[in-house]
């Protein structure tokens, strides 16, 4: 480790270290810290605080009476359930439907591989915004099977449901590149080996090639929880394709804030709340990033 | 065959993979061979299958409509069916709509000023807390947070902070002793786009701090003992081996900021609108303009495919200047 | 209608297999089991909702035909979801709209001619009523008026005369009135204009400024160009002088949306509309709601604001029958009361707390009747609303006036002769 190298061996060398850090830290901090607090005080308190160090503090009239209010204005328990559901379906088949195309690019020979992976490398550019008005017509005219009671019927239309908000941001161009990146660069032989004890494709793949690549999986998953615009930030699409309350997004909420005259220290109080189970995702998932990463550090 | 098909992958590493895929194809040759090839074929385009059905449907199908829509004049909403038009959108993006030039010159200097303050940023910032030092996860939570924080809320945020008696000016204030008496940073058509780079770097910032860490603990202890053995300094060391091991990392961070920066959107549409005097208006903010508010669907795809030709050709010349370094 | 078209587009292009089972499918949202289903714009917003909600009650009880159910939107992304509904076939049976998008729907087919009887619809002021083309879609309950709000302390300690609407201030009067403000006051704003609130504000409130100077949006003789109404010599008085507010730092560029600046005592006056009327007056108890001022062909403010509409995928029978439940004048006191906004009828304005004829917003009432202007109605209205926002900010932020005003033009004229003048 480098770590080992540049430990701090003096008090002055640790201030050396702590001080850029903390500098930083504020400086990364000040904007989250002026949320929170803001979101303890009233509008008028908000505004007269906003130019002084008194934005960071919880001072003047505070209370909890903003968090009361969001639960009064938005469903709050329903929109943050059904954003933990479309976030964990997009990532979860994601993960399995981009790595399993990543293989086959990255370390399967095939016909048509190299057409298909120039197609995935361009719409790593198209940007979602500029072809969401095809989107619409297209998934408002998509089959699906749906069941009264315990028939199947043949329905016309995705529009108001979960799955409209799922399947269309499973692939994920962005997420196979980089399985094929990662997957390129594991040893070579793999394959053969398995082949040898008589395990076929899917078997290699699941028992080989996804215990070594715990570290690319674990940044596509930070990827796609964090930036995609499908998952915890979806706004426009669940707005077009989704009519029902019921079904809406936790970032659609914040809208409700902005009718007729705003409150601020309730969208404050909203935003901090549906960013705390970000931040635990986090928390949790940074050391088990960090571990898979320090396990793939024996690979080469 | 099997090079001249690897090297497609634009990745650190597909020389290895080529290696690999002869020696796997002398394996094969041993095991005699023609079914399992065939049974490669098979098993790859399974493997492939969802993704690429998904794909087509979901990307490359509207892709391919919003092509055909540059070429009519389409709207949002309309009575009457588009009719083709021709190169008209395209004459009309390069002759008439002036500030549809100026975004395409805003979007560059914001990826010129943001791809390296974010990339080099980032990498100070994995230095940091790659030290075995107490709080290095606290730090690193830190530096992740407004990752995870929404960028309609930030943006919220900074449009209050930057005001003029926003909380920008009264630190800068504070830390000249009152020497700055401050100024509406995103009002001034010299200091907005500037004032959305500092924000969008410390938004994103963190993001790329955490893919340089995943590089920089990639790299084998071994090879820092080597270097502490010829004596070297440790910037010596971070310059001769830390730097050039970090090459497949920094290719994905250069191409991940450089794709996100193109596409700048959110932050404009919340602080600025484009304003003040066109000076942050970017191509993805007119094309949504043009597209959603002025219900112009069929000239926002042409500026749509602008864009994508645009971005595609960054893309090869990036990445025949990386493949070139490649070579020894 | 509208699907049918970008089915012919998809089939061109070659989409048509990603798209073929649209064939198949016609459905459309508004149903025709019984069930009424309304959108609003209001999601949030629990004065308003309230009374939506109590409507339905009223209308489901009062009869057995139909059902009514809500589904309330945001206000900042609904005009995309109404048009993406449009566009996949989706339109509930009767929905709100901002009154100036009015022709825009109705040319574009999402709304459904809206029939119910004249005894109803005129006692309605004139703004609240959504018409195109000599034919009415839409009727709101109540309206609202952008007038100046001051405090009479600070008027009388800058010795400036308050205005009534006989004797409204004039140009040069309201300039002194503004710069002595600014000198005698210990305000950092002399007037707050909410410049960050991009939405409709722009159009709706500094547009009527224009008009006072003698400008316009559009030529609304021929509704076919804004050559000349938008960047003639009365145009160009207008952005001078709105400028000169800005440069001069009588108004700040970066206001805050809602009138903060002057809730927070930052600014001496604004400009607001009359749902921040009862704050105002909770904040500070001398506050003054005065006639904004003649520029020069009298005062104007905007007119027409949210309406109810039947779409084009209603229940027709329906949809006016709730109509004509919705209309009742209690509803529209109840609309009043709960939000503060003026009453579209003088029935239900006798029946509120503030509009009586003793009233303490009562002037609200005068103001829309004796100075309202409606936007443009026109389908480019979306069109001249997104230019004048943009360039109005360039305005704002010191671009030169008359060749802002030239490209606004520019751009507008281009659209309506793209469209072969949207009917006109």
């Amino acid at each position: 480790m480098t770590a080992a190298t540049m430990k701090p061996r003096t008090a002055a060398r640790r201030w050396w270290i702590y001080a850029p850090m903390t500098l930083l830290a504020v400086f990364f901090l000040f904007p989250i810290v002026f949320m929170v607090t803001a979101s303890l005080k009233t509008d008028h308190q908000i505004f007269a605080d906003m130019d002084s160090l008194r934005a960071f503090l919880p001072v003047g009239e505070i209370g909890l009476a903003n968090y009361a209010a969001v639960f009064e204005r938005v469903p709050f328990w329903r929109f943050l359930a059904n954003s933990v559901f479309v976030t964990a379906c997009v990532t979860a088949f994601g993960l399995v439907v981009n790595s399993m195309c990543g293989y086959a690019l990255a370390r399967m020979r095939w016909k048509g591989r190299a057409v298909v992976f120039g197609f995935i490398i361009a719409t790593l550019i198209l940007p979602f915004d500029t072809t969401i008005v095809p989107m619409v017509y297209l998934v408002a005219n998509l089959p699906w099977i749906g069941f009264e009671g315990l028939r199947p019927v043949l329905e016309i239309g995705w529009l108001n449901t979960y799955h409209v908000q799922i399947i269309p941001f499973i692939v994920n161009a962005f997420a196979i590149f980089l399985f094929a990146q990662y997957f390129s660069s594991l040893p070579k032989g793999l394959e053969e080996a398995a082949a040898m004890d008589g395990a076929g494709w899917l078997r290699t793949y699941w028992r080989i090639i996804v215990p070594l690549s715990k570290p690319v999986f674990a940044t596509v998953t930070i990827l796609t929880v964090v930036t995609s615009p499908a998952t915890w930030n979806a706004y426009l699409w669940p707005l077009m394709t989704v009519q029902s309350e019921e079904l809406r997004p936790v970032m659609v909420g914040v809208q409700y804030f902005f009718q007729l005259d705003t409150d601020w220290g309730e969208v404050m109080a909203y935003i901090s709340m549906i960013t705390i189970p970000m931040v635990a995702v986090f928390i949790a998932f940074q050391r088990a990033f960090i571990r898979s990463i320090a396990g793939a550090g024996m690979k080469d | 065959m099997a090079i001249a098909r690897t090297g497609k992958i634009p990745a650190p590493g597909s020389a290895r993979v080529a290696e690999r895929r002869s020696s796997a194809a002398t394996a094969r040759t041993r095991r005699g061979g023609g079914d399992f090839q065939r049974n490669e074929q098979r098993a790859a385009r399974a493997f492939a299958l969802p993704g690429i059905i998904l794909l087509l449907l979901f990307v490359i199908g509207p892709a391919v409509v919003s092509l055909a829509m540059s070429f009519t004049n389409a709207r949002l909403i309309s009575p009457t069916a588009p009719e083709f038009i021709g190169l008209d959108n395209f004459r009309r993006a390069f002759t008439e709509d002036a500030l549809f030039g100026e975004s395409i010159g805003n979007t560059f200097l914001f990826a010129a000023l943001v791809v390296p303050i974010q990339g080099g940023l980032g990498l100070v910032l994995a230095l940091l807390v790659n030290q075995k030092i107490a709080g290095r996860n606290f730090f690193r939570t830190v530096y992740f947070l407004p990752v995870i924080t929404s960028m309609v809320v930030i943006s919220l945020l900074w449009r209050f902070l930057y005001q003029e008696d926003g909380l920008v000016n009264s630190a800068l204030s504070m830390l000249t002793a009152g020497a700055y008496a401050g100024q509406a940073w995103l009002s001034n058509p010299s200091t907005a786009m500037g004032a959305i780079v500092v924000m969008s770097v410390w938004q994103g910032v963190g993001f790329h701090m955490v893919i340089w860490l995943a590089g920089l603990q990639a790299i084998p202890e071994e090879v820092y003992e080597a270097g502490e053995l010829d004596g070297a300094t440790p910037w010596q060391r971070f310059w001769r081996i830390t730097l050039p091991l970090l090459k497949p990392t920094s290719v994905f961070v250069l191409i991940t900021i450089t794709i996100a920066a193109m596409s700048l959107f959110v932050q404009v549409d919340i602080m600025t609108d484009g304003g003040p005097l066109g000076s942050t208006s970017t191509i993805v903010y007119q094309i949504v303009q043009k597209g959603f508010q002025q219900q112009q669907i069929g000239y926002a795809a042409a500026l749509s495919l602008i864009f994508f030709c645009i971005v595609l050709a960054m893309a090869l010349v990036q990445r025949r200047l990386t493949r070139e370094r490649d070579q020894p | 209608m509208q699907r049918r078209e970008l089915m012919k587009l998809a089939a061109a292009s070659g989409g048509a297999a990603l798209a073929g089972p649209a064939l198949a499918a016609c459905s459309s949202g508004g149903s025709s089991d019984g069930t009424l289903l309304l959108w609003t714009h209001t999601a949030g917003n629990d004065a308003e909702l309230g009374v939506t909600d109590q409507i339905i009650e009223a209308f489901n009880a009062g009869q057995d035909a139909y059902t009514a159910e809500r589904e309330s939107f945001p206000q900042d992304a609904y005009n995309d979801t109404v048009n993406a509904a449009a566009l996949s076939g989706d339109l509930p049976d009767l929905l709100t709209v901002d009154g100036p998008n009015v022709p825009n729907w109705a040319w574009a087919g999402h709304l459904r001619p809206l029939d119910v009887p004249s005894e109803t619809t005129d006692k309605f002021l004139p703004t609240t009523l959504g018409v195109f083309q000599d034919q009415l879609y839409s009727v709101g309950h109540w309206e609202a008026a952008c007038s100046i709000f001051a405090r009479e302390s600070v008027l009388e300690a800058a010795q400036v005369r308050i205005p009534t609407m006989d004797e409204p201030w004039s140009r040069e009067e309201f300039d002194e009135a503004l710069e002595r403000i600014a000198a005698d006051t210990g305000h950092r704003w002399a007037i707050d204009l909410s410049t960050a609130d991009i939405g409709e504000w722009y159009p709706y409130a500094f547009s009527p400024f224009l008009q006072s100077f003698g400008g316009d949006l559009l030529d609304r003789t021929t509704y076919l160009s804004a050559e000349g109404a938008l960047n003639g010599p009365e145009a160009l008085a207008w952005g001078q002088w709105f400028q000169r507010l800005f440069a001069e730092g009588l108004a700040n560029p970066e206001s805050p949306i809602g009138a903060e600046e002057f809730l927070q005592g930052d600014a001496a006056m604004t400009y607001m509309g009359n749902w921040g009327a009862l704050q105002a007056m909770e904040q500070f108890d001398d506050v003054l709601f005065l006639p904004p001022p003649d520029l020069g062909t009298g005062p104007r403010i905007g007119g027409g604001s949210w309406q109810w509409a039947p779409t084009s995928a209603a229940d027709a029978e329906g949809a006016n029958a709730w109509m004509e439940t919705a209309l009742a004048d209690e509803f529209v006191a109840e609309f009043a009361n709960r939000t503060g906004l003026i009453p579209a009828t003088e029935a239900a304005a006798e029946l509120t707390e503030h509009y009586g004829p003793d009233g303490d917003l009562r002037m609200m009432m005068d103001y829309s009747r004796a100075y309202a202007v409606l936007r443009p109605e026109t389908p480019a209205y979306a069109v001249i609303a997104s230019v004048f926002t943009q360039y109005a900010g360039d305005i704002i932020h010191g671009g030169d006036v008359q060749q802002t005003l030239d490209a606004a033009v520019a751009e507008i004229d281009a659209d309506i002769e793209a469209n072969a003048g949207y009917g006109f």
